[in-house]
């Protein structure tokens, strides 16, 4: 009877590790969900929730950066101080299921920056060519789309938001116009953050 | 030996069921089908309500053909995609297109779930848009496993028969292309002049 036991367990746990195995591919395809991408988004699976170590906390001076923006021009944190808050979006990749889906709903929520005196600046490690193709299929965005290329992740390093293979976490981070980091998120990769997380650390800004 | 058997089997089984329901839900609805069991929390503001007219049901959760309609169209969408951006305008036209027709209106009824939406993010979209529908959010995906796992902006028509059984008319991704054209389109698959 013990015996059958075991091997009750046995067929039970083997069971169950195939219905992970044949659920995870699915529930993946619920990403890159907008028609506008059509069947270009390079799905990598299911990745390891956040793989860089920050090396920054609230309270600290955001270290000063600047990056090339699509759109040209040259974009540094520094130009902010005093005059805006700043909300730094990173994101891991371009052409990817859930960062395709989240810099156009950012896109539709400029009033809510506004409304808290912020500017959005979306970073990913991708080259300015990637991104001005990517970001073109989002309509036009309103924030600078700046490229962390090269030296490489030069800027999500110094944040600690560099993964180990390279691309950049799902990050949020809000700094104030005295350029002092108040909020940081470093979401898990495969999901997007909720806008409302967003908007609260939005409003705790005088 | 026999009960071992009889596990190995019931498991086997069991799988099987798992599977096949998954597998049955990664495709969109099909025209001429039946309408997945979808079940939708009741609206809280009276615009809403009003409008889905659900009398009984009309607190707490319903089911998509308990809405009092003859045809209701159902719009996938995301808050984050920006082809729903882009047509939000033209599904509103739809909608004040059924409203001011005396022999459409309450008989075409609209609604759209939000995929990997939270309730915020289905608001953001109604107030940026001024959707005048109820929209309703789908945060974990759930519903949109359901229908398959479509790419949005998403449309699925649903005739609602008065013996309480429905029938899928329209199935389609992408834009709804010309309104007038759309609605000509459903009026003759609905079979409602």
């Amino acid at each position: 009877m013990k015996r059958h036991g075991r091997h009750f367990l046995f067929v039970l746990l083997a069971g169950m590790s195939l219905l992970i195995f044949v659920y995870a591919p699915v529930s993946q395809a619920a990403f890159g969900l907008s028609d506008a991408f059509k069947n270009n988004i390079y799905n990598p699976g299911l990745l390891k929730p956040t793989d860089s170590v920050l090396k920054l906390k609230v309270g600290d001076r955001a270290p000063n950066f600047a990056l090339k923006a699509v759109s040209g021009e040259t974009v540094s944190l520094r130009q902010y101080r005093g005059k805006k808050n700043v909300v730094i979006s990173f994101v891991p990749a371009a052409w990817t299921p859930v960062c395709s889906d989240q810099w156009p709903g950012y896109n539709i929520v400029k009033d809510i920056f506004d409304k808290h005196d912020a500017i959005l600046l979306g970073i990913s490690v991708d080259n300015i060519p990637t991104l001005f193709s990517w970001t073109n299929q989002m309509g036009n965005l309103w924030f600078p789309v700046l490229s962390d290329f090269w030296p490489h992740g030069k800027v999500a390093s110094m944040y600690g938001v560099l993964r180990a293979d390279g691309v950049a976490e799902r990050a949020l981070i809000v700094i104030d116009k005295k350029g002092i980091i108040r909020y940081i998120d470093v979401h898990d990769i495969n999901k997007r953050p909720p806008l409302e997380d967003l908007v609260k650390e939005l409003e705790k800004l005088k | 030996m026999k009960k071992i058997a009889a596990c190995w089997l019931v498991v086997i089984m069991l799988l099987f069921a798992g599977v096949s329901s998954l597998t049955a839900a990664s495709s969109p609805p099909v025209v001429g089908g039946t309408l997945p069991d979808i079940t939708l929390p009741a609206p809280k503001d009276s615009v809403g309500k009003n409008y889905l007219d659900l009398g009984f049901f009309g607190f707490g959760t319903f089911k998509i053909p308990e809405i009092k309609a003859k045809v209701v169209i159902i719009e996938i969408f995301s808050m984050y995609c920006p082809y729903c951006q882009r047509e939000a305008p033209n599904v509103n036209e739809l909608y004040a297109k059924i409203e001011q027709d005396p022999a459409l209106k309450g008989k075409i009824k609209i609604i759209g779930i939000g995929a990997g939406n939270t309730s915020y993010e289905v608001g953001t979209f109604k107030n940026k848009y001024n959707v005048p529908f109820p929209l309703f959010a789908d945060g974990d995906y759930v519903i949109h496993k359901i229908v398959g796992e479509v790419r949005t902006p998403y449309f699925i028509g649903v005739k609602l028969n008065p013996d309480g059984t429905n029938r899928v008319i329209y199935s389609k991704l992408g834009a709804l292309g010309g309104v007038d054209d759309f609605l000509s389109t459903l009026i003759k698959l609905s079979e409602l002049r």
